[in-house]
């Protein structure tokens, strides 16, 4: 079943974040993805997350498919200009990879290549625009093309950003850009995700929540400090700290926010962040595997 | 104004490598207010170039470098010095830098980094910044610009990225414009503006329109040469 097909059918939907190598050993890559098959609805591939150079996410949703994965191909809008963007979307669905994740894109000074020209050309918005363009068989100079793809499109937002609102305003112009579904920003506090749920649920569109385990006190301390919208409770971070097996803790945690969340929204999205290893087992703690 | 600032002395030493007869030209506009290139500092400089073993064959400073016509009539004024020059340092901002390579046959090496504008073009000191993007956008964002308050551009809304109301790209030394526009159209009851779905960009706007390329100065500085009566 495609991911289109599964949130229109109402199933919760599960998704997971797969991070390409920094270099052309896909083999780990791989290896995760097999790890996941059968137990995700689709894997987002990301796009040179945290401005920081790796395989790109159409090479890598390629072999994802390959493998028998449904892709979610993630593009930021921070690398390339309207041409380069259009004509990846084009290539994308050459490859019959039809999932797409419109993202801005960190700002280029976070990652690896400080001194690289940011383009953003377009910006999420628009670049939803575009994809919408290039379905109506013509891209974003109005000229004619020669066969027309057809997308499920995506988008993110931040639901634990202070304020809200202009989250919410920018998520509305997403959605009649043409947005289909959304995943969220990591979500620890149910509470507040549930404010957002209400103040966005005039959208109708399917939200997926956010779920990045913590792996260590200090990683959940860098996002506190570090990370836009994200906030972990001082409570959660010494429940972490104060356990013997600190890897099973956050597994446990993980699980328990995906049941806290899981009434509130469409499905979840896992970001594991470098311990793609563990989500079968977060999953089937949180009782979906 | 357009700001510069001196680059350091290795690497205008550099440049001059293997010249030694050298021609430096300095100017009272912007460069003499940011201290780069007025009288005193062209003195300075050719101290320090004859401190370097450099022959100085002649010194001058302009009134606005970044004028071709203004340029060329100051260089005629010191013909054979020029002429006796392996090359020219120009102690000015880059415009005058190009504009001085524009009218002499000779090496022109900057002196100079031209660093940001600082928002101060034309006499209004604010901190208002503008990139000139020939489609202004202020109307639906109270008045703050979007491609300059906001690090990347975004013509549509916040990033997400902000934190606690500061720009993601440097949370220190700039707030988020998307926080302040917001904020600003709140204030004045205005936030259906933010709504508006923005098409993307026209940056071929950013191009000056043909009007302005062919404006009467720009007219006559293609004819000055023949006109004034000065030597091509
Ligand atoms: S929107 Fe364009 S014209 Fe208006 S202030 Fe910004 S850069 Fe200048
Ligand atoms: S944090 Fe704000 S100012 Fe910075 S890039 Fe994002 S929207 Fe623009």
């Amino acid at each position: 079943m495609s991911l289109a097909e599964a949130l229109k059918n109402g199933k919760l939907v599960v998704t997971a974040e797969i991070a390409p190598p920094k270099g052309v050993n896909v083999q780990e890559m791989l290896e995760n993805a097999e790890l996941i098959k059968g137990k995700v609805d689709a894997a987002n591939v990301t796009d040179q997350q945290s401005s920081v150079m790796r395989l790109g996410s159409l090479a890598g949703c390629h072999l994802l498919k390959q493998k028998g994965l449904e892709p979610v191909f993630q593009v930021t809008c921070r690398d390339r200009n309207r041409l380069a963007l259009q004509s990846d979307l084009l290539s994308a669905y050459s490859l019959g990879i039809t999932n797409v994740l419109c993202i801005t894109g960190d700002y280029v000074s976070l990652g690896d290549h400080p001194s690289a020209k940011p383009v953003f050309d377009l910006d999420s918005v628009s670049l939803l625009q575009a994809a919408k363009a290039l379905e109506q068989g013509k891209d974003l100079a109005g000229k004619e093309l020669k066969g027309s793809p057809k997308f499920f499109l995506g988008a993110v937002v931040s639901p634990g950003a202070e304020p809200l609102e202009p989250q919410i305003i920018k998520m509305e112009k997403k959605v009649r850009a043409g947005a289909q579904f959304f995943q969220t920003q990591g979500v620890y506090e149910p509470a507040k995700f549930e404010k957002f749920i209400r103040a966005s649920q005039y959208l109708g569109v399917p939200i997926l929540a956010g779920i990045i385990p913590l792996r260590s006190v200090a990683m959940a301390r860098f996002m506190n400090r570090a990370v836009a919208g994200v906030h972990v409770p001082e409570e959660m971070i010494q429940e972490l700290d104060r356990a013997t097996d600190k890897p099973a803790k956050s597994i446990e945690i993980a699980a328990r926010l995906i049941r806290e969340v899981r009434q509130l929204c469409q499905g979840v999205h896992i970001m594991a962040i470098g311990w793609e290893k563990r989500v079968p087992a977060i999953l089937e703690a949180a009782g979906l595997a | 104004m357009i700001v510069s600032e001196l680059k350091p002395l290795p690497a205008t030493l550099d440049y001059l490598d293997g010249e030694q007869n050298i021609f430096i030209l300095g100017c009272r506009g912007c460069a003499e207010a940011s201290k780069t290139g007025g009288e005193a500092q062209v003195l300075e400089m050719k101290q320090v170039l004859e401190g370097a073993g450099k022959r100085v064959v002649g010194h001058t400073v302009a009134d606005f470098l970044c004028d071709k016509a203004l340029v060329k009539m100051k260089l005629y004024a010191h013909e054979q010095e020029v002429l006796a020059a392996d090359s020219l340092l120009v102690m000015t901002c880059g415009l005058g830098v190009q504009a001085t390579a524009a009218v002499v046959d000779r090496p022109v090496h900057p002196a100079t980094n031209t660093i940001n504008l600082g928002g101060s073009r034309g006499e209004w000191r604010g901190s208002e910044r503008c990139l000139e993007c020939g489609d202004c956008l202020l109307d639906y964002t109270g008045g703050i610009c979007p491609l300059t308050a906001c690090t990347k551009s975004l013509i549509n809304g916040p990033c997400g990225g902000a934190r606690d109301g500061r720009c993601e790209f440097e949370p220190d030394v700039r707030p988020c414009g998307w926080q302040l526009i917001y904020e600003r159209l709140k204030k004045t009851g205005r936030l259906d503006e933010m709504k508006t779905l923005l098409p993307p960009k026209d940056y071929a706007k950013m191009q000056p329109p043909p009007s302005l390329r062919s404006t009467i100065l720009w007219a006559l500085e293609q004819k000055e040469p023949r006109e004034a009566g000065l030597p091509r």
